[in-house]
Formats: structure tokens, sequence, C-alpha cells
């Protein structure tokens, strides 16, 4: 943690990288990682935290072990994307396997509805196109 | 003799099995080549076969048809679709910026410069810092984000200003929903993006630069940091961009999945590693951008027009499109619609051409219902305003707006006091809560029209939404509040029966005047002074810099 905080410290505006970096190495923000930030970079722990907490992206918990990201944007929503996201909400209700996130966007708006599966790009995601892909993952 | 074939490695061609079908035509033996995408997405994977004749092309394709394919087999097929330069769905387009997308490998700087890349940058370091610009202002290049403000003005007022240090940042915070040409060109072509980059900071003075880009886009993260690389290596960044003695770096930023970033200033915040705030105008990012210093902020798509600008002259460019929307648009079809993908065309084209002729109706073969144009922060538009051209100021005059240029189709199913409620969530959800008639107006929005809807007081809270409506076009600080009411108002206006609402509601504008002529309090508009120049809307995105709010487009 230190390490790559102290690695990337001297970019210009480094705690944006550094904070991907962490997210990347360990999956999650540990509560533990924000004062050790703070000392690195020289700024106080409420701004540290205060960054972490305004992006999706720098999760506070450690993530599943799969994962299901939809997108629920206008272009997707128009090629039945509520219709999935809701069906995988339902599948994976209370799973700690699988969890299932929404996203706004991935940018593949002509092939709707699109989203990632464990980071990998999907398009044209019906229900049962969602359950074929996902067979073998845990329920 | 081994077959040449050209895969697309566009994320979208992924999402369809682009990558498996590259793995089967090089293991049937097949010398693979890697392109973008050619911006057909409903006929992705497809895939070219270098013939005598041309590269001719084959829909649809997958793994299993790999052998086939190379056989011969799918000749006069229905996936057979001849040479793919002279597709009528491409041959009737007009490609500048996109002119390379999907024909050479993204990251080939040979192949990129024999297509006439670098000529731009080539020319620019002949010139002095005010032709470049004076060059840039003659083409009439409007910024691509959603604000279409002037990229010359914007360029003067940085070239001229007294700084030490000095940036160039591009917006590629493409978060607004149903635009996708920023991550096309950066996944197809990045070197003109990065070329433009370059142009603009010897034609301002800087010597530092980056692109922000957003998280959701792995695959153009990695190409552009590949493509940025291989610059350097060849001398087209750092110490000394081609041999001209100018310095300029450049580094790419990751989003971290905020819609707000889109939003020049809330961008800038993030660039500096803070909260994705939206900051006051003025002072004006040109003078006090990054770290306070003068910067040129624009999207990708206005960066990457610069150097056609300046290979050919900016009349050239400017001998392109209507009125004072010159050039071509890079426009996005998506959501329901049969023939979804890229469609680049001089400013002036019809919607119903885009939507009817080059889109071929919906994907589900319903008649449609509304088109959302310019992304999430644009009006809903039912078919008979279909023959509005697409012009920034005809579209502003109509309460809406071309933004980033993306068109998202919806059939009959689509439910406008749905969509209406969802802007407001939206807003909600990724306000940056700095000013309250974004923060605390989108939860009062959603609230009102559930009431509208359950019938609740009806006719009172329409009179609330309008009222609510106001106020965040007026007193928001930036694009997301300020233009949020448009898709709320456009889809109450056109389809009151969503709201349970039997008559037609009053029209009033959708939005005030002022919203498109600068005005100070909102980021994405204009900045006064220079409201003469220029009718803007959006975030950069909406500022020209980002499509979404990432536009800013969003915002």
């Amino acid at each position: 943690m230190r390490a790559i905080a102290e690695q990337l410290a001297r970019a210009r505006g480094p705690l944006m990288p550094i904070l991907h970096e962490v997210v990347a190495t360990h999956g999650y923000v540990h509560d533990d990682d924000i004062p050790v930030l703070a000392d690195v970079l020289n700024l106080s722990r409420a701004d540290v935290l205060g960054v972490v907490s305004f992006y999706h992206d720098f999760r506070r918990t450690p993530p599943a072990a799969h994962r299901v990201s939809l997108c629920r944007a206008e272009a997707c929503q128009a090629r039945g994307a509520e219709a999935t996201y809701a069906a995988a909400a339902d599948r994976w209700a209370g799973s700690t396997e699988v969890e299932v996130g929404e996203v706004f966007c991935l940018g593949n708006c002509a092939l709707g509805p699109a989203g990632t599966l464990d980071g990998a790009l999907h398009a044209r995601l019906t229900p049962d196109r969602l359950d074929e892909l996902t067979q073998g993952w845990h329920r | 003799m081994t077959a040449t074939v050209w895969v697309p490695c566009d994320a979208a061609a992924v999402s369809v099995g682009a990558d498996a079908v590259a793995d089967a035509l090089a293991a049937a033996g097949a010398t693979v080549r890697r392109n973008g995408s050619r911006g057909m997405l409903w006929l992705e994977p497809l895939v070219e076969v270098e013939t005598g004749a041309g590269r001719v092309g084959f829909a649809t394709v997958t793994p299993g048809q790999a052998g086939d394919l190379l056989a011969g087999e799918l000749h006069d097929t229905g996936q057979d679709l001849g040479v793919v330069d002279e597709h009528p769905w491409l041959a009737r387009q007009h490609r500048v910026s996109f002119a390379r997308v999907g024909v050479i490998e993204p990251t080939d700087l040979a192949a990129y410069r024999a297509h006439g890349g670098l000529a731009g940058l080539e020319r620019a370091l002949t010139l002095t810092a005010e032709e470049v610009v004076r060059e840039v202002t003659d083409s009439g290049l409007r910024g691509r984000g959603g604000a279409g403000f002037p990229a010359g003005i914007k360029w003067e007022t940085v070239r001229t200003a007294q700084a030490d240090v000095k940036f160039v940042c591009c917006n590629a915070d493409e978060g607004d929903s149903g635009t996708f040409a920023d991550r096309m060109l950066i996944e197809g072509d990045p070197f003109t993006l990065i070329e433009g980059m370059a142009i603009a900071a010897v034609a301002v003075g800087a010597t530092e630069g980056f692109v922000y880009l957003r998280s959701e886009y792995p695959h153009a993260i990695r190409t552009l940091r590949r493509a940025i690389d291989i610059a350097y290596a060849h001398g087209l960044l750092g110490g000394s961009v081609l041999g001209s003695g100018h310095r300029f770096d450049l580094d790419v930023r990751v989003g971290a999945g905020a819609y707000i970033c889109g939003e020049e200033t809330s961008m800038l915040d993030s660039l500096e590693g803070k909260r994705g705030e939206v900051r006051a105008k003025p002072p004006i990012p040109a003078l006090r951008g990054l770290f306070g210093k003068p910067t040129v902020v624009n999207n990708v798509l206005t960066l990457a027009a610069a150097p056609m600008v300046l290979a050919d002259g900016g009349a050239a460019y400017a001998a392109l499109g209507t009125g004072r929307s010159r050039g071509t648009q890079v426009f996005q079809l998506g959501g329901n619609v049969a023939h979804g993908g890229i469609v680049e065309a001089d400013f002036g084209i019809s919607l119903r051409e885009l939507v009817e002729d080059f889109g071929g109706g919906t994907a589900s073969g319903r008649p449609v219902k509304a088109v959302q144009v310019g992304g999430p922060l644009g009006a809903y538009l039912p078919p008979e305003r279909f023959d509005l051209p697409m012009d920034y100021e005809a579209f502003a005059e109509a309460g809406a707006m071309v933004g980033h240029g993306g068109i998202v189709v919806f059939d009959e199913s689509m439910d406008a006091g749905a969509m209406a409620r969802f802007a407001m969530e939206f807003c909600a959800k990724e306000s940056c809560g700095k000013c309250t008639p974004c923060r605390v107006g989108s939860t009062r929005g959603v609230e009102v029209i559930d009431r509208i809807r359950a019938g609740t007081q009806r006719e009172s809270n329409l009179v609330l939404l309008e009222d609510l409506c106001a106020t965040m076009a007026k007193g928001s600080l930036c694009a997301m509040g300020g233009l949020t009411p448009m898709p709320v108002r456009s889809a109450l206006e056109h389809w009151p029966e969503d709201f349970g609402v039997p008559s037609p509601v009053p029209s009033a504008p959708l939005l005030p005047p002022a919203a498109f002529s600068g005005d100070p309090r909102n980021p994405h508009s204009t900045p006064e002074a220079f409201s003469g120049a220029a009718g803007g809307s959006r975030v950069e995105e909406h500022d020209d810099s980002a499509t979404s709010t990432d536009g800013g487009a969003r915002p």
C-alpha cells in the first residue's frame, strides 16, 4: 500500500492514479489505507476519504468471486435492459458468490443491453443470454 | 498463399465475439490483422478478406465459420457484403475524422502516416502559433463535446494568456448514453487524437497534456497508452515534437465512474486528485484551468478534427456543413435501432435521414416512438420533428440540442413518463452535490413526477414540476442540473398521456433562451464574454469537452 503510494506520489495530482492502483492490486480500498495515503501525500484523512467516497470505482469492500455489471442507461433501456437487470438481481439476490451492479453506459449503445461479466464486455444481454454465459457460476 | 483477413479489435466487435473469430481464423492458417470498427455495428464481427479488388467484408462471422470463410464458401451468401469501401452505408457518409478508423491497424504509425497522418502537425510546425490558431478559427470548428463553443476562440484565449506552464486536456469522459464515437476513435485511430493534442499544444504554448478517459473503456485505455508509448519512441511526443524544439508530454488519466466528471471543471478537479465537483465560472479554464493554469479543454472529436483542419487549411473545413455549424459531425445511432453505429456526415443532414435511411428504423421492427438526441440531457423528439436539420442553432430553436451527436431510438413500447422520471433519478444519483437546484431539485423532481403519474393533485403538481424545471435550468451551476429539465419537459410536451395527463400540456419553451446563449451560471454554456460568438448548450462535454457528463454530456 505505502509502496504503491510512494511510487506514484510524484506525478501531478497523484491521488486518483494511486487509488486505481490500490483497487487493481488489492480489490478495494481498506479503511486502514486511508491514513497511510494521507500521510504519504500530506493530505488530511478527510480529504482522502472525501475522494474515495466520491467515486463509484473506489470500492470499500472486497469484491465477490463473480461480478455482473449491467448498463441501465437510456440506450440499453430502449433495448430491454431493465428486464435483464431485474432478472439478474432476482437470480443472485443474497448471493455471496456473485454481485450484481449497475453501470451507466459502457459505450456499446448500438448492441444493448450491454454489460460486463467479470470485466469482459458483452452485448445483447437478454435474461436468457445472461443465463447461458454464466452457466457454471454458483447461484 | 495465406489469406490476409482483418478482424476488428473494437470493444463493440469484441463484445459480440470478434476475439474468438480472430483466434479461429489464425488457427485456420490466415494472417490476421486487427483494425478498428468500420462503425457498422449491427454487422459485427465484420471480417474483411484482402482480395485484388479490395477488402471484401463478411458480416456476423462466427468462430465456427472460419474454415468456410477462408475456403470462399461464404461468397454470395447473405453475409457477403462485397468490397467494404463501396458498401452503400459507408459510401454515403463523409468520413473526415473517422477516415482511418476501421481501415488501419490502430497503433501502426507507418500506416497512419501513409493514410495522411501527421501532415497537419508537420504543417503546424512551419507556422507561427498565431497562424495555427487562425486556421482553427477560420475552420469554424466548434466543440464537439456538446456545447459547440468555437475552438479557435478558446485556443486564442489560452495562447495569449501569460503563465509558466499551460495544459491541453482532452475530455474523453464519454459518459452519455448513446455516445461512443470518442471510444471508437481512440480504439481505432488513436494517433489522430495525439496529433490533434500536439497541434493544440504548439498553438497555445502548452508543454503538458492529459487525456481524461473513463474507466468503463478499458480497451480504449490500453490502445491509447500503447499509442502514446509509440509516439514517444518516434519523437512525436517528448522533449522535441518531430524535432521542432517544442516539448509536449502526454499522459492518460483514468476516471472512476463519476458521470459529472465529463463536465469540464469537475474533470479538472478530478485530474488534480480531488472530488469531481463543478467549479463556478468565471474564471474560465482557458485562463485558470488545471492547477490554476491556462488550459485548453476540448472533447476527443474536437481535437481529432485539428489535424485535418491544419493539413487542408481552415477554409477547406469551413466549406463543409451549414449555417454556423461547420465541418462534419460524427453521429452515433444507438438504442432500439436496426442499423446502429457511426454515421459521419456534414452538418445539415436531417434527423430523418439518420434515423430512417441510415438507422433503418427500430431493431424490434415496431414503429419509432421517439429519439433522444444529444445524450441523457437532450430532448426526446417524436417522428413529426424528424425533418429538423442537424445544426446547433436549428436544434436550439426547437428546444433541443445536437450535443455530441448521439441519437438513441425508442420504439412504441417506451414510456415517456418513466424516461422523464429516470432523467431526474439519474441526476439525483450523479449530481456532484455542489449546487442546490441540481442536488435537491432532482430528488424532488422524481417525487413530483411520481405524484403526477399516480394522479395525486395532478394539476398543481404539473405547475410545481414546471417551476422546479425552471429553477434547475436557470439556477444550476452546470449543465447537469441545467439541462436535466430538457428531457423531462420534452417528454411531457410530446407524450402527456404517459404521465396520465389527458390533454396536451401548454407548450413552454424547453429551455430558457439564456441557457443557449451563454448563461454564466451554466458552466456548460458559453462563457458570457464569448456569447456573441457561440451558442453552446451542454456541458462541454458539454463544453466541447466531453460527451456526457461525460460529457458533460450528461452535464
